[in-house]
């Protein structure tokens, strides 16, 4: 399946902005994270099609998934 | 020095230093502006006329080596929402009024004839001179004048063209340690200081010093703040990318307010964002940390430099930066830098001014992403006074109704910030019951709803958005009346030693025994004797509600609505 990956802040440092990843079936968040090498403890938020979700959360086809790291603002 | 009042009445010129009543003693910032206000101030007067007082203050730790604790707080009633309100901002003001014993200046009364003045605070009190010379003059040039008239080390507080002409969106301007301007941003506050005849306020502190009761356990207890501080990963973050690494992360979610709140997401987010300032500011040589006051370790400020490496803006906000870019659909970010320096010497709210100006597109004045427009009202309409820019400068809801537009985002007249409501429900709730207007700062929900802090939240939802709102209402409240950055907030929430060291600090400065619930009973004493001052200058209930938009009008890519009902937002207020 098709993933659409999205890379904030420093996650973005040696990595890149936005990438289509091909993956297979089953793929979780957390997966994808690993994959990258960025530390789970570093993660702030994940979000899949603008909705926020887990480590555990299955990627489905198509899917836009946004990786970002601890932020705040305001 | 021991803490006093310094009154100036303006009618008469008069002055007076006078002891702190009993039941003032225990606030500082935003607890004290509101209390006096409050105690004052007549609920009904008309805030640009004699009866509205306009009070400064410094926070409890303003003054004292405790990281982050330069905020300086103005009250007033508002013209622009007809609330109490009050205003916060860093700079270097709030340490100097500390330091001479200015635990609050009131300034009350007005001059009969249309003269203009400014007055002069050192340890010995105040003294109000005559000002000529500045009066149609920006903040810059104020600041660069005051400072050769006394010093470079002077603390100034002052108004642009937007506060000498009354405008709902004058904001008032704090000198930083480099001459640059922070503002009390929100409300009018500036049309109030005009309607005083004050241009500025100098505030010279020579050699005096804050009293610290315990100094040792003072220090003991700033270590561990600071500390806390540092180590937090958001202000981390904040150092490098200041506020505006918000623009990419709410347009994931949705909710980025954008061409005048008909949608939740900018095409040019990525030009306008955090990660683009950062990129930028290092390329041309300026600086992505900056301090907005001495002390402060978490430096989300920046130097922000035009192409050939010279300073544009510094304060270079998120909400700014989103008001002028999303809602106004301008994806430039050096013209917003300058639109941003142009609103920092005017003296107007970057946030009101700019949400006003995507009403006045939506009204046909002018097109969504015109920036050189833009640039061209505000130097020669609204700086200059002239009827279309005395309209925009009275802010969103004054655009709204001359030119006939109904979908206005503002509460209680004042413009919606940077989260759309619908999408980050929780927020709305803040919009909504904020004894202020619409004003994010009043109880921070996206926190919890998008960024995982001090819990979670799921933004589309309403279960739970209530009480969360509440808290941080009451929360926000009590760190206004420190003095503290409201960004200690991301600390706080998350990390155990932070707050017993703010309490201890507070403890070992005034040598009293403050204890967590005592701060919590505090931020909610604050909110009820705000929303009491609201209820007898007229409000009701059925003022805590949004613009009917929201409920008719889904927002996409979520496509929802604001399906919040009266009696749900009202229980807001059980406490």
């Amino acid at each position: 399946m098709r993933v659409q990956v999205k890379l904030f802040a420093f996650f973005r440092e040696g990595r890149f902005v936005k990438e289509d990843k091909e993956l297979p079936e089953g793929t979780t968040a957390g997966m994808v994270v690993d994959d990258l090498k960025i530390d789970r403890e570093e993660v702030g938020v994940l979000m899949i099609n603008s909705r926020h979700c887990k480590f555990e959360t299955v990627l489905q086809d198509d899917d836009i998934y946004a990786i970002f790291p601890v932020i705040g603002g305001g | 020095m021991a803490d006093k009042v310094f009154r100036v009445n303006m009618t008469d010129l008069s002055t007076s230093i006078e002891d702190v009543p009993a039941d003032w003693a225990g606030h500082g910032g935003r607890g004290l502006t509101s209390t006096i206000v409050a105690a004052e101030v007549p609920p009904t007067c008309h805030p640009l006329g004699p009866n509205n007082k306009l009070v400064i203050a410094p926070g409890l730790l303003s003054g004292t080596a405790a990281a982050n604790s330069g905020r300086i707080s103005c009250g007033a009633k508002s013209p622009l929402t007809g609330t109490i309100k009050e205003a916060n901002a860093g700079g270097s003001s709030a340490q100097r009024l500390a330091k001479i014993g200015c635990k609050a200046l009131i300034i009350e009364g007005q001059p009969e004839d249309n003269s203009w003045y400014s007055l002069l605070l050192t340890p010995e009190g105040v003294t109000i001179n005559k000002e000529e010379e500045l009066i149609g003059k920006g903040n810059f040039a104020v600041v660069d004048a005051v400072e050769k008239r006394f010093s470079d080390k002077i603390g100034v507080i002052s108004i642009g063209q937007g506060g000498e002409m009354q405008m709902c969106a004058a904001n008032i301007s704090i000198k930083d340690p480099d001459s640059h301007i922070r503002s009390c941003g929100r409300g009018g506050l500036g049309a109030v200081m005009g309607s005083k005849k004050v241009k500025f306020i100098a505030v010279d502190a020579g050699d005096a010093k804050v009293e610290i009761a315990d100094m040792d356990a003072f220090r003991a207890a700033n270590k561990v703040f600071a500390k806390a501080l540092i180590d937090n990963p958001i202000s981390q973050a904040l150092g490098t990318y200041g506020t505006n690494v918000l623009v990419n992360i709410i347009n994931e979610a949705g909710g980025l307010p954008t061409k005048n709140f008909t949608a939740g997401q900018f095409e040019g987010h990525e030009q306008i964002s955090g990660e683009t300032m950062h990129d930028l500011i290092v390329e041309r040589g300026g600086k992505p940390r900056h301090a907005c006051h001495t002390g402060c370790v978490i430096q989300c400020s920046q130097i922000y430099n035009d192409l050939k490496g010279n300073y544009l803006t510094s304060g270079f906000e998120y909400e700014s930066i989103w008001a002028m870019g999303a809602d106004c659909t301008i994806d430039n970010l050096d013209k917003i830098a300058e639109m941003d320096n142009i609103m920092d010497d005017i003296g107007i709210d970057s946030i009101e001014t700019a949400v006003a100006f995507g009403v006045a597109m939506e009204g046909g004045v002018l097109d969504f992403g015109d920036a050189d427009e833009m640039i061209r009202i505000m130097k020669e309409e609204i700086a200059m006074g002239t009827p279309l820019g005395r309209v925009i400068g009275n802010g969103a809801g004054n655009v709204g109704r001359t030119y006939g537009v109904t979908r206005v985002p503002v509460v209680k007249n004042q413009g919606i910030p940077a989260y759309d409501p619908r999408a980050i429900k929780g927020i709305g709730v803040t919009y909504a019951t904020s004894t202020q207007g619409a004003d994010h700062t009043m109880g921070y929900t996206i926190a919890t709803e998008i960024l995982g802090v001090g819990g979670s939240a799921d933004p589309l939802s309403k279960e739970g958005q209530v009480e969360l709102s509440r808290n941080l209402q009451i929360a926000t409240a009590a760190i206004d009346s420190t003095g503290m950055c409201l960004f200690i907030a991301f600390a706080a929430l998350d990390d155990g030693t932070c707050l017993p060291a703010l309490i201890d600090m507070i403890n070992a400065r005034f040598g009293i025994n403050l204890t967590a619930d005592d701060v919590t009973n505090l931020g909610m004493s604050i909110l009820k004797t705000e929303h009491a001052f609201n209820v007898a200058a007229g409000f009701t209930n059925l003022d805590d509600r949004l613009p009917e938009f929201f409920e008719l009008e889904p927002i996409p890519p979520h496509n929802t609505v604001w399906d919040f009902t009266g009696e749900e937002i009202d229980t807001f207020w059980n406490f």
